[in-house]
């Protein structure tokens, strides 16, 4: 009778080891080399902004600057452009857009998932179509209106075609229809309005929908081009993408110096957000996208 | 007993009142939104319907009803036919390299448990980040003489490559930028959808002799991971069908017109040229793509991916 009748694994301890050293090796080489791949422009932006213009047109490329000359470029971009002048306009635009999103659509949320009134369904379809109509498509009827209107160039029209989030007003339903009816009849029969009832009760409890879509709604109205370039020919409006062109316009597109100095502030805002509030960001993504 | 009588009427009437309030209230809380969906989403789409009908100019006095005549210039126009190519072109560029990058990513740093946090951030600063300002850099990074990139090619013996003005070479360029740019936030999805793979599946799998890296991936990671790869993959082609920011800013089209994309040539055409009928037109083919994109989303998370 064999020893065994089962065959043994004669894999020794070090050899497999070595070969989940190997693998480790291996996984961290290729995520290292996507990261360098996902850093490189930001590095050579906040490099190239603090070097001098003989280094950047020089022949031989070389990482770190040999004279420091950050001060100059970034004096340079914030005089020749309204720089920290976009980054508020991006503020201004972002919050109205956003708190216009939450007033419309929390309420109207909450009478999809939780009240029945004539024509909700004909509504639910309309918001459903919504989402697949992206906002370059009723642009130019929008302009038309706008400039009869004789309000081009004014943060309204910037903000205009955002108002209504059909995205915010599905996300909210979706959190609401699974909130408990008894808590919500229980503060009717408290003699709770249904006005305090939405704001009160319902809105606290959804916090992190909201939270997420704060975010997801910030980014996405920060980094737009399309529209504003529409809307807008005055720099002194400008948001932060815009305001970035007509900079590197201006600038007849060689201070690479300056220009880079004025890419590191406008980017800046966003990206230092990002990183104090990195759970909220990645959460905002994950729930946003996962339905 | 008149009383025995009266209390069931007064409990029909309180709830019918109740319902009515229901009723009201519920219109009331819809109507801003509605009015707003009404304004700048149905409105606008019924003028744009009439519009493309007709050779209206911005600023122009009168208009005619042409027809369908836009639409039938429109599909013959060598232009918005290049157009359209180097969207698609662009399209078939960058969807796979931002999904299946992203797997790849996702893949690898779903495991690690110390620089999984660190790698995330990384992985998600191009998201972030404003694209335009970045455009600027990346300009920079490509330049044929001054920029790094060129410069490694030399460093290796390779000659300069000018990508941003070789026709060959530019619209690829930008499809590689829009993969820098997506890859963080789909990598995020699929994390999201693996952490909902149960454990125990791989514990099982590995008990009936599957465990092999290869091996588990395609046996449970890939069928489990489908929604959230179809849903990677309609949302990334909606985005890059989208593309208009890098090309506006960057290469404005060129060189001779290989970069020139539709939502570019619907924007000259009706904010630079001024054809608003003409561009009303463009901008139906332009929705009729992304329609057909979500169709296919909506049916095949229904019926492909079900298990």
């Amino acid at each position: 009778m064999p020893a065994s009748a089962l065959p043994t694994a004669t894999v020794s301890p070090a050899h497999s080891a070595a070969r989940r050293f190997a693998s480790l090796v291996l996984i961290h080489g290729v995520l290292i080399a996507g990261a360098l791949f996902m850093l490189a422009p930001f590095i050579w932006m906040l490099v190239t902004s603090i070097k001098p213009p003989a280094e950047i047109f020089s022949a031989e490329i070389a990482l770190w600057p040999k004279q420091f000359y950050g001060v100059e470029n970034y004096r340079f971009a914030m005089e020749k452009a309204p720089l920290l002048r976009f980054a508020l306009n991006g503020v201004i635009i972002c919050a109205g857009i956003l708190v216009v999103q939450l007033l419309v659509g929390i309420p109207c949320a909450y009478a999809l998932a939780k009240l029945d009134f004539p024509g909700r369904n004909l509504l639910f379809v309309l918001v459903l179509l919504g989402l697949c109509i992206p906002v370059q498509v009723p642009a130019m009827p929008l302009y038309i209106g706008l400039a009869q209107l004789g309000l081009l160039n004014t943060y309204f029209s910037m903000m205009v075609p955002f108002f209504l989030s059909v995205f915010a007003i599905f996300l909210f339903r979706q959190f609401f229809r699974s909130f408990p009816d008894d808590i919500i009849n229980a503060a009717r029969l408290d003699g709770m309005s249904e006005f305090e009832i939405v704001w009160r009760i319902v809105t606290p409890s959804a916090w992190p929908a909201i939270a997420a879509f704060a975010v997801f709604s910030t980014v996405a109205h920060w980094n737009d081009l399309y529209w504003p370039l529409i809307v807008i020919s005055d720099a002194k409006l400008a948001p932060p993408p815009l305001g970035m062109m007509f900079f590197a316009d201006a600038e007849t597109g060689s201070n690479y110096g300056a220009l880079t100095a004025a890419a590191t502030i406008l980017t800046a805002p966003l990206v230092l957000a990002f990183l104090i509030a990195r759970r909220r960001f990645i959460d905002g993504i994950t729930m946003t996208g996962v339905k | 007993m008149t009383l025995a009588l009266d209390v069931p009427v007064q409990l029909a009437s309180s709830r019918r009142r109740r319902l009515w309030i229901e009723r009201v209230t519920g219109l009331g809380f819809a109507a801003p939104a509605f009015a707003l969906l009404v304004l700048t989403m149905l409105a606008p789409l019924a003028v744009l319907i009439v519009l493309s009908l007709t050779n209206y100019e911005f600023g122009g006095v009168d208009l005619d009803f042409v027809g369908l005549a836009n639409f039938q210039k429109a599909l013959a126009d060598p232009i918005i036919r290049r157009s359209l190519l180097n969207t698609l072109i662009y399209v078939a560029v960058m969807v796979p390299g931002g999904v299946f990058g992203a797997l790849l990513i996702a893949i690898l740093i779903h495991r690690r448990t110390r620089s999984r946090s660190l790698y995330e951030v990384i992985y998600f600063l191009p998201v972030t980040s404003t694209l335009i300002a970045m455009a600027t850099v990346w300009q920079f990074l490509l330049h044929p003489s001054l920029g790094p990139i060129n410069g490694l090619l030399k460093w290796l013996g390779f000659a300069p490559v000018a990508f941003l003005s070789e026709p060959s070479t530019a619209l690829a360029t930008l499809a590689v930028i829009g993969i820098w740019q997506i890859l963080g936030f789909n990598m995020i999805l699929f994390l999201a959808g693996l952490t909902a793979i149960p454990r125990d599946l791989y514990e099982a799998a590995d008990i009936d002799g599957c465990s092999g890296g290869i091996d588990r991936f395609l046996t449970i990671t890939w069928p489990l991971l489908g929604p959230t790869t179809m849903f990677v993959v309609i949302t990334t082609m909606i985005t890059a069908f989208k593309i208009f920011d890098t090309v506006a800013v960057m290469t404005r089209g060129g060189p001779v017109g290989s970069t020139e994309v539709l939502l570019y040539n619907i924007y000259l055409e009706g904010f630079q040229y001024f054809h608003t009928g003409y561009a009303a037109a463009l901008t139906f083919i332009f929705l009729a793509f992304i329609l057909v994109f979500s169709a296919v989303q909506t049916f095949a998370l229904d019926k492909k991916v079900h298990y």
